[in-house]
C-alpha cells in the first residue's frame, strides 16, 4: 500500500468486469427460444386435443407467423398491440425493481385513458402540437395520482399494496363505467356507455400512412421507445433509480443508508401509475379514437407478464412487449385464417412464462438441446 | 464506580403514537356522526319497513319498521358519543371494536335512508349475501391454507375457473356429484402444478401464479370457444338447489339465512371451521404452520418442508377448485369465459384482510357479500346515488379498514420466500 | 453411546467445508470443538444432525454405519442440536415449539398441548430449567430462548447434544448457568459436543478438544494442559495477539453529549431509559452489555432511525435530538449496523454500489439525478485496496463475500469519508481472526485522527481491547462506568447481570 503505483494497478484490475458471468449464450437465447418452441408445441397438443386436424394447426402456426412479423401490415399489428402492452409492463417493472407489486395497472390506464379522451375532445380548436401532448400528459397524470393513491396509504399507513390496488382497480372499473354513461364524457345522443370521440388535433398521427392508408402503427410507439429509454435511464443511471433498487433489494438497508422509503413508494407509485396511464392514453389516442367499456382488453393484466416475463429490465420488457404484441396480432390473424380461437394465444403466452422463469425445467424436457447437464 | 437502581423493563406511559391514532378514530367517529345526522336524519320521510319474512316461510314474524329520520338521529347521537368518548379517553383495546361498531351503524343508518317511506326484504338480503360470499370465502381459504406454508397463492383466480369450467363440463357428462369432485379434483391439480413449479422448480412464485391464472384463463376461453360453442350439451350442468334441513329452515330470518342454502354455502362454511381446527388444533396443522413461519426450524426437526408445501398448496387448490363449481354447478349452470370476474383476488383481499384466518377470511368474505347483494337490492329502492358509485362502496371500505385498523396485519414469517435446501 | 465420523468430507459447489474429518464423541463427556468463523464447524455438525449429506465418509453409532437421509433420522438416533442461531417458531408458545415434529396427539390428530405442557415442566423440573410452557417465544429472553432449545433435545430423549456457539448471547453469569447444566448433563452420561471460537471458554468446560481450521483437524489439545496461546495459534495457523496495540487516549473536545435520552422499542416499552453520557474527539467508549439492554435502540436512536420520546442529543454543540439520518451522516457520524447482512449492505447489489449505498448523492458521486457511475467504480477500487476487501472486481455482488469481507467493505464504506463520530455496532460479530485484528486498527487508527467512537459489543474481549472507557447497559440504563485500564472481567460481568458491584 506505500506505492501508490501498485495501488493503481490493482484498482484498475478491479474495474474489470467478469464478461464470462455477464453473457450466457444458453441462458440467454437458447432457453427463450426454446421456452416459445415448446410452448407452441403444447399449444398444437390443446389443439389436437380440441379436435382440430394437424392440417389445420400448421395452417394456424402458419397465420400466427404471417400474422404477426409475415408483412408490413402484420409487423405494424404487432408494434401497435405491443405498445400499451410495453408502456403498462414498465411501470409494473419499476413497481418490481422497487419491490412493490402494483396489481392496479388495469385501473391505472383505464382511467389514464378516460383522462385523454377528456382532453382530447375538449380542448377544440388547439393546435396539435399543443393538444396531443395535453391529452398525453392527461393520461399519465390521471394514472400517476390513482397509483399514488397505493403508494400514500402503503407510506403512512403500511396498507399492503397488494390489497389496496385490487381494489382501486375495481373502483377505477365503476368509475369509468359511471363517466361514460353520464355527460359531458358520454356521447350526446347515446344511450350505451361511450364516451365522445377524440379531436383529430390530439390523435396520435399514424406513421405508415404513406405507404398504406391502412397502417394503423402509430406516434405511440416512439412513445414506447422513449420510455424505455427514459426507464432505464431513471434505474440505472440517476440516484432516484438507485434508491428505487435499493428499497426494493433490502428495504432495511436502504432505509439506514438514510433513504426516506415513504417518499421512494409513492414516487415508485406514481411513476409507475403515470406509465400506466400513458398506456391508456396510447390506446384511446392512437388506436380507438375514443373510450367504451373494456376499451384497455386487459391490457393492465397483460403487463404484469410482460414485467415478469422481461425479468423487470426496460430492455427485457420492451422485447417481451414485442412478443406478447406479435401473439396478440398473429392470434387474431390466426382464428380469422384457421378458424382456431385467439384465446390460445394466452395459452401460449403463460406456458411462455412459465419456461422462462423455470429454465429447469425446459432442461429437463429436452435435456440433449443442452450441453450442461441438469444438476448442481 | 457508579450504579444505579435496576427497575425492570416498564411499559411504557408515553403512549404518543397510540394516543394520537385514538385522537384519529374519534375524530373519525364525529365526522361520521356529521354525516349520518346530515346526510340521513335531515333527508329521510317516513318509515323504512324491512321485511324479515319471505314468502314460503313457514313462521311469519312481524316487519321491522323503522323511522327513519328519528332512527339517525339516533345513530349520530351514538357515533357522536363513541367518538368524544374515544377522544377524551381513548378505548385502550376496545378502539378498533368501537370503530367497527360505529361503521354497522353507519350502513343500517344508510339503510334506513334508502328504504324510507318502502319496504325492503332484510332477510333476502342477508340469505344473498351469504350466497356471494360463498367464492370470496373459498378463495380467501385457499390463500389461507397455501401462504400459511409461506406459498404466495396468486393463483386463486385461475384456480375458481378451472373449477368453475371443471364443474360445468364434468357435471354436464356425469352429474352434478361427479361435477364438483371433477371440480375439486381439476383446482388441486392446479395446485399441485402451483407447488411443483414454486417447490421444486423455483419459480418465483408470483411468477407462477401469475401463469397459472392467464393459462387457465386461456384454456377455459379456448375449449369454451372452440368446443362448447359447438356442443352445447356439454355446457348444460343441473345446478344444486337449496337443501331445507328439517325444523331449523322454519326458524325466522335465521333459518332462510342459514339452514336453506345449498350445497356450497355448507360445504363453505364446514370447510372454514374443518381448516381452523386443522391449522390451529391438530399436529399437522401446527407442522404446515411451523414451515410457514420458520422453515429451517421445521427441516431441523424432521418436518418435510417441500412435502408440507406441496400437500396444503395442493388442498388450497382443490378447495378453490370447490369454489369455482360454485359459479356453475351452484348459481347458472354453465359456464362462460372469465366467469369468475376477478372474485379470487377479491378472495385474496379477503385473506389479507381477513388475518391469514380462515375465519377471518370468511368474515371478510361476507363484508363483500353483503356489499355485493346490498348494491343488487338497493337497485331495486332507486335511490339517487348512481349504482356504480354504490358498488364502489365495499372497496373504499376495505381500503380505509385495511389502512386504519390493520394495515399491519402479519403474514407467515417466511411468506414468498422459496426454502433452499443446502 | 458413541459416535464416530469417519472421513468427512462436504462440498458446497466448489467450496470444501469439511475435508476429511476423523473424530469421536463419547457419552458421559463434553467434548470441545474450536475453530473461528468459516473455519467448517457449524457445516460439520450439520452433517451430524442430519441436516446435510456428506459426500465422502461415514457416521458410526456404537461402531455401526449410519446413514441419515434428513434432521429426523439424526434426532431418532439421539442425535440433538441447538443451533447458534436458534430454531425457534418466534409466535409459537415455548411448549409449541418443544413438541413441534414429535407432538402428543389425541383422536383426529388432535394437538394434546395439555400433555405438551405437563412435559416441558416435567423435563424443565428434572434438568433445573424452569420456563412457562405458555410464553410466546417471541417475547420471552434469549436466555430463556436457549432453555427452550435445551429442553427441545431433551425432550427428543437425545443422548448427544451439540451446542454451536452457546454462550454468544449470554451474560458472563448466564454462560456460568450454562455450564453448570453442560456438567450435570454430563454427569447424567450425555455426550456433548461444544463447538465455539472461545478459547477461555472451552478450556474451561470441555474434557477433550479439536481443533479445525480450513475445514480439517489441525491438532487436538488437552484442556488440562494446553494453553490459550497454544490453541489460538492451532485455530488461525499463526501466533496471534490478543491486545490491540493503541497510544494513550488523547481526547480532544466533547464531540456528542446525551442527557436523560429515553426511547421506545417496538413493543412500545422503555428501552432506553434515561441515558446520559458524553463522547470526546478521540477517545473510544466502549458500551458493553448482554444484547436486548437497550444497546440496539440507543445506537438507532443516535442515527436517527428511531424517534426519542424523551430527552436531548447534542453533536458539536448543536441539538440534532430530531434529525434525519442523512442529516447526522451529512454532519460526519458514521454507522456500522450491528447486521451487516440485514441493515448494512444489500448482498444483490455490486461491491461499488454498496460502496456508496449512503453516500451516492455526495458531489463526489452525483450531479443532480445524474449518478457518475465511472467515477463511483474508481474510488471503489480505490478503497476496496486500500481497506483490503477481498475481491475479484468491484462488480462482483457484495454477497458473494466472505462475512469478513462483508464487514470490512462496510467498514471501509464509513471510513473513507471525512467524519467526526464513528458508531460501530458488533463491528466483528461473525468475521475470522484476520479481519478482526483488521477492523481493530482501521478504527483505532480513526480514533488516533480525532475521530470520536463508540463501540458497542458484547464480546467483553473485544469492549476490553478496543476502549478507552467502558459503559456497561443493563435493562435499558447505564449501570457503571470503568476505565478500561482497570476494568477486570468479573468486575463487567457483574455489571452486565445488573449486581451492584
Amino acid at each position: 500500500m506505500s506505492e501508490p503505483g501498485k495501488l493503481d494497478a490493482i484498482s484498475s484490475d478491479l474495474l474489470k468486469r467478469a464478461v464470462a458471468d455477464r453473457f450466457n449464450g444458453e441462458e440467454m437465447i437458447l432457453v427463450p427460444v426454446l421456452s416459445v418452441v415448446l410452448a407452441l408445441a403444447i399449444g398444437a397438443i390443446v389443439m389436437l386435443a380440441t379436435g382440430v386436424g394437424f392440417g389445420s394447426i400448421g395452417q394456424s402456426y402458419l397465420a400466427l407467423f404471417t400474422g404477426s412479423v409475415g408483412s408490413v401490415n402484420a409487423i405494424s399489428e404487432t408494434l401497435t398491440a405491443a405498445a400499451p402492452l410495453t408502456l403498462a409492463g414498465l411501470g409494473i417493472a419499476l413497481g418490481f425493481r422497487a419491490g412493490l407489486f402494483n396489481i392496479g395497472a388495469e385501473g391505472q390506464l383505464i382511467l389514464g385513458g378516460i383522462a385523454a379522451v377528456a382532453v382530447g375532445f375538449a380542448l377544440t380548436d388547439t393546435p396539435a402540437w399543443i393538444h396531443l401532448p395535453l391529452a398525453l400528459l392527461a393520461g399519465a397524470l390521471a394514472g400517476a395520482a390513482w397509483a399514488a393513491i397505493a403508494g400514500w396509504l402503503k407510506a403512512a399507513t403500511g396498507a399492503h399494496e397488494v390489497i389496496t390496488t385490487i381494489m382501486l382497480n375495481l373502483i377505477a372499473l365503476r368509475l369509468v363505467d359511471y363517466l361514460l354513461r353520464n355527460p359531458p364524457i358520454q356521447k350526446p345522443g347515446r344511450a350505451d356507455p361511450i364516451s365522445q370521440s377524440v379531436l383529430p388535433s390530439a390523435e396520435l398521427p399514424r406513421l405508415l400512412t404513406w405507404i398504406d392508408p391502412n397502417l394503423r402503427v402509430h406516434a405511440g410507439i416512439l412513445l414506447v421507445v422513449a420510455a424505455v429509454a427514459i426507464v432505464y435511464w431513471l434505474l440505472f443511471r440517476t440516484t432516484k433509480g438507485f434508491e428505487f433498487r435499493a428499497a426494493g433489494a433490502n428495504p432495511d438497508a436502504a432505509r439506514y443508508a438514510g433513504m426516506r422509503s415513504g417518499l421512494i413508494i409513492v414516487l415508485v407509485m406514481a411513476t409507475a401509475g403515470a406509465l400506466a396511464g400513458l398506456a391508456g392514453a396510447n390506446q384511446v389516442l392512437g388506436v380507438l379514437g375514443r373510450a367504451s367499456p373494456g376499451f384497455s382488453g386487459g391490457a393492465g393484466f397483460d403487463a404484469i407478464a410482460v414485467a415478469l416475463l422481461g425479468r423487470s429490465h426496460p430492455v427485457g420488457v420492451l422485447l417481451a412487449g414485442l412478443l406478447f404484441g406479435a401473439l396478440q396480432a398473429g392470434g387474431r390473424e390466426m382464428q380469422v385464417a384457421a378458424g382456431v380461437s385467439i384465446d390460445l394465444i394466452s395459452i401460449i403466452q403463460a406456458l411462455v412464462i412459465v419456461f422462462m422463469a423455470a429454465p429447469t425445467l425446459v432442461r429437463a424436457t429436452i435435456p440433449w438441446v443442452f450441453t450442461k447437464q441438469v444438476g448442481r | 464506580m457508579a450504579m444505579t437502581d435496576t427497575a425492570p423493563l416498564a411499559k411504557a406511559d408515553i403512549e404518543l403514537a397510540r394516543r394520537r391514532q385514538k385522537k384519529i378514530n374519534g375524530v373519525i367517529l364525529l365526522c361520521l356522526a356529521a354525516f349520518v345526522a346530515l346526510a340521513f336524519g335531515a333527508t329521510s320521510e317516513g318509515d323504512a319497513v324491512f321485511r324479515l319474512t319471505l314468502p314460503r316461510d313457514a313462521v311469519k314474524i312481524p316487519n321491522l319498521v323503522l323511522p327513519a329520520a328519528p332512527y339517525a338521529y339516533i345513530v349520530a347521537a351514538l357515533l357522536a358519543f363513541f367518538g368524544i368518548r374515544q377522544f377524551l379517553r381513548g378505548g385502550g383495546r376496545s378502539t378498533n371494536v368501537f370503530l367497527g361498531i360505529g361503521l354497522l351503524l353507519v350502513v343500517t343508518a344508510f339503510l334506513a335512508w334508502a328504504t324510507a317511506g318502502k319496504s325492503f326484504s332484510l332477510t333476502g338480503m342477508l340469505e344473498s349475501t351469504l350466497v356471494r360470499a360463498v367464492p370470496i370465502a373459498l378463495g380467501g381459504l385457499a390463500g389461507v391454507l397455501s401462504e400459511r406454508v409461506a406459498v404466495v397463492n396468486i393463483a386463486i383466480e385461475g384456480m375458481l375457473l378451472a373449477g368453475a369450467f371443471a364443474g360445468a363440463l364434468i357435471g354436464s357428462v356425469m352429474g352434478g356429484v361427479i361435477g364438483i369432485v371433477g371440480a375439486v379434483a381439476i383446482g388441486g391439480l392446479f395446485g399441485f402444478i402451483l407447488a411443483a413449479l414454486v417447490v421444486t422448480h423455483r419459480v418465483d412464485q408470483i411468477i407462477a401464479g401469475v401463469a397459472i391464472n392467464l393459462f387457465v384463463l386461456g384454456l377455459t376461453s379456448y375449449v369454451s370457444s372452440q368446443v362448447l360453442t359447438e356442443y352445447t350439451w356439454l355446457n348444460n350442468a343441473p345446478v344444486f338447489r337449496p337443501i331445507e334441513i328439517p325444523f331449523l329452515s322454519d326458524l325466522p330470518v335465521v333459518g332462510p339465512v342459514l339452514f336453506r342454502q345449498n350445497l356450497f354455502v355448507y360445504g363453505a362454511l364446514i370447510m372454514v371451521l374443518v381448516a381452523t381446527y386443522y391449522l390451529f388444533h391438530t399436529r399437522t396443522g401446527l407442522r404446515a404452520r411451523a414451515v410457514g413461519e420458520h422453515p429451517e426450524a421445521a427441516d431441523t426437526l424432521g418436518i418435510n418442508v417441500y412435502r408440507t408445501r406441496y400437500i396444503n398448496v395442493t388442498l388450497a387448490g382443490m378447495v378453490a377448485g370447490f369454489g369455482g363449481a360454485w359459479f356453475t354447478l351452484g348459481s347458472v349452470g354453465r359456464f362462460d369465459e372469465g366467469m369468475t370476474g376477478g372474485r379470487g383476488f377479491i378472495g385474496l383481499a379477503a385473506m389479507i384482510f381477513g388475518r391469514w384466518h380462515p375465519v377471518g377470511a370468511l368474515m371478510a368474505a361476507l363484508v363483500f357479500g353483503f356489499a355485493d347483494s346490498l348494491q343488487q337490492k338497493l337497485a331495486i329502492l332507486q335511490t339517487p346515488i348512481p349504482s356504480e358509485f354504490l358498488a364502489m362502496a365495499p372497496y373504499i371500505a376495505t381500503i380505509v379498514l385495511v389502512a386504519g385498523l390493520i394495515g399491519r396485519a402479519r403474514p407467515p414469517a417466511a411468506d414468498g420466500q422459496p426454502y433452499i435446501k443446502e | 453411546m458413541d459416535i464416530e465420523l469417519r472421513g468427512i468430507t462436504k462440498r458446497f459447489g466448489p467450496v470444501v467445508a469439511n475435508s476429511d474429518v476423523n473424530l469421536t464423541i463419547r457419552s458421559g463427556e463434553i467434548f470441545g470443538l474450536l475453530g473461528e468463523n468459516g473455519a467448517g464447524k457449524s457445516t460439520l455438525m450439520n452433517v451430524l444432525s442430519g441436516l446435510y449429506r456428506p459426500d465422502e465418509g461415514e457416521i458410526l453409532i456404537d461402531g455401526k454405519p449410519v446413514r441419515f437421509e434428513g434432521a429426523g433420522d439424526a434426532i431418532r438416533a439421539g442425535i440433538g442440536m441447538v443451533h447458534q442461531h436458534f430454531m425457534l417458531v418466534p409466535v409459537f408458545t415455548v411448549a409449541e415449539n418443544v413438541v413441534l415434529g414429535v407432538e402428543p396427539t389425541g383422536r383426529l390428530d388432535h394437538l394434546d398441548l395439555k400433555t405438551a405442557r405437563r412435559q416441558v415442566r416435567e423435563i424443565g423440573a428434572q434438568h433445573g430449567l424452569v420456563v412457562d410452557p405458555d410464553a410466546i417465544i417471541e417475547e420471552v429472553p434469549v436466555g430463556i430462548q436457549q432453555r427452550v432449545e435445551i429442553i427441545k433435545v431433551l425432550f427428543r430423549s437425545a443422548d448427544v447434544l451439540i451446542f454451536d456457539e452457546p454462550t454468544a448471547v449470554l451474560t458472563p453469569q448466564e454462560v456460568e448457568d450454562f455450564f453448570g447444566i453442560v456438567r450435570s448433563l454430563r454427569d447424567a452420561g450425555k455426550a456433548l459436543v461444544f463447538i465455539t471460537h472461545k478459547l477461555f471458554e472451552i478450556l474451561e468446560v470441555a474434557d477433550r478438544i479439536s481443533v479445525l481450521r480450513g475445514g480439517k483437524i489441525v491438532g487436538e489439545g488437552d484442556p488440562k494442559t494446553a494453553t490459550e496461546a497454544d490453541l489460538a495459534e492451532m485455530m488461525v495457523g499463526r501466533p496471534v495477539s490478543f491486545t490491540v496495540d493503541k497510544a494513550p487516549k488523547a481526547p480532544g473536545p466533547a464531540l456528542l453529549e446525551i442527557s436523560d435520552l429515553k426511547v421506545l422499542n417496538d413493543r412500545h416499552e422503555v428501552a432506553v431509559d434515561n441515558v446520559s453520557l458524553n463522547v470526546r474527539a478521540g477517545e473510544i467508549v466502549g458500551i458493553a452489555g448482554v444484547q436486548g439492554n437497550g444497546q440496539t435502540e440507543l445506537v438507532e436512536a443516535l442515527t436517527g432511525l428511531r424517534p426519542t420520546v424523551g430527552g436531548a442529543i447534542t453533536f458539536l454543540g448543536e441539538d440534532v435530538t430530531r434529525a434525519s439520518t442523512r442529516d447526522l451522516h451529512a454532519r460526519g457520524i458514521a454507522h456500522v449496523p450491528e447486521d451487516r447482512q440485514r441493515d448494512g449492505l444489500i448482498e444483490d447489489f455490486t461491491i461499488a454500489e454498496n460502496m456508496v449505498l449512503d453516500s451516492y448523492y455526495d458531489d463526489r458521486f452525483s450531479t443532480g439525478l445524474n449518478m457518475h457511475w465511472q467515477k463511483v467504480h474508481e474510488e471503489t477500487a480505490r478503497i476496496v485496496t486500500e481497506f483490503d476487501v477481498r475481491t475479484s472486481s468491484v462488480f462482483d455482488l457484495a454477497g458473494h463475500l466472505s462475512g469478513g469481507n462483508q464487514q470490512k467493505l462496510v467498514v471501509a464504506r464509513e471510513l473513507s469519508r471525512e467524519i467526526k463520530l464513528l458508531i460501530a455496532s458488533q463491528p466483528t460479530r461473525g468475521v475470522d481472526v484476520g479481519s478482526i485484528e483488521y477492523i481493530h486498527e482501521r478504527i483505532v487508527a480513526a480514533r488516533d485522527a480525532g475521530v470520536g467512537v463508540i463501540v458497542v459489543s458484547t464480546e467483553l474481549d473485544e469492549i476490553r481491547g478496543l476502549s478507552d472507557r467502558i459503559l456497561v447497559m443493563f435493562r435499558g440504563r447505564v449501570v457503571a462506568e470503568f476505565d478500561s485500564a482497570s476494568a477486570t472481567v468479573a468486575q463487567l460481568g457483574l455489571a452486565m447481570a445488573g449486581a451492584a458491584a
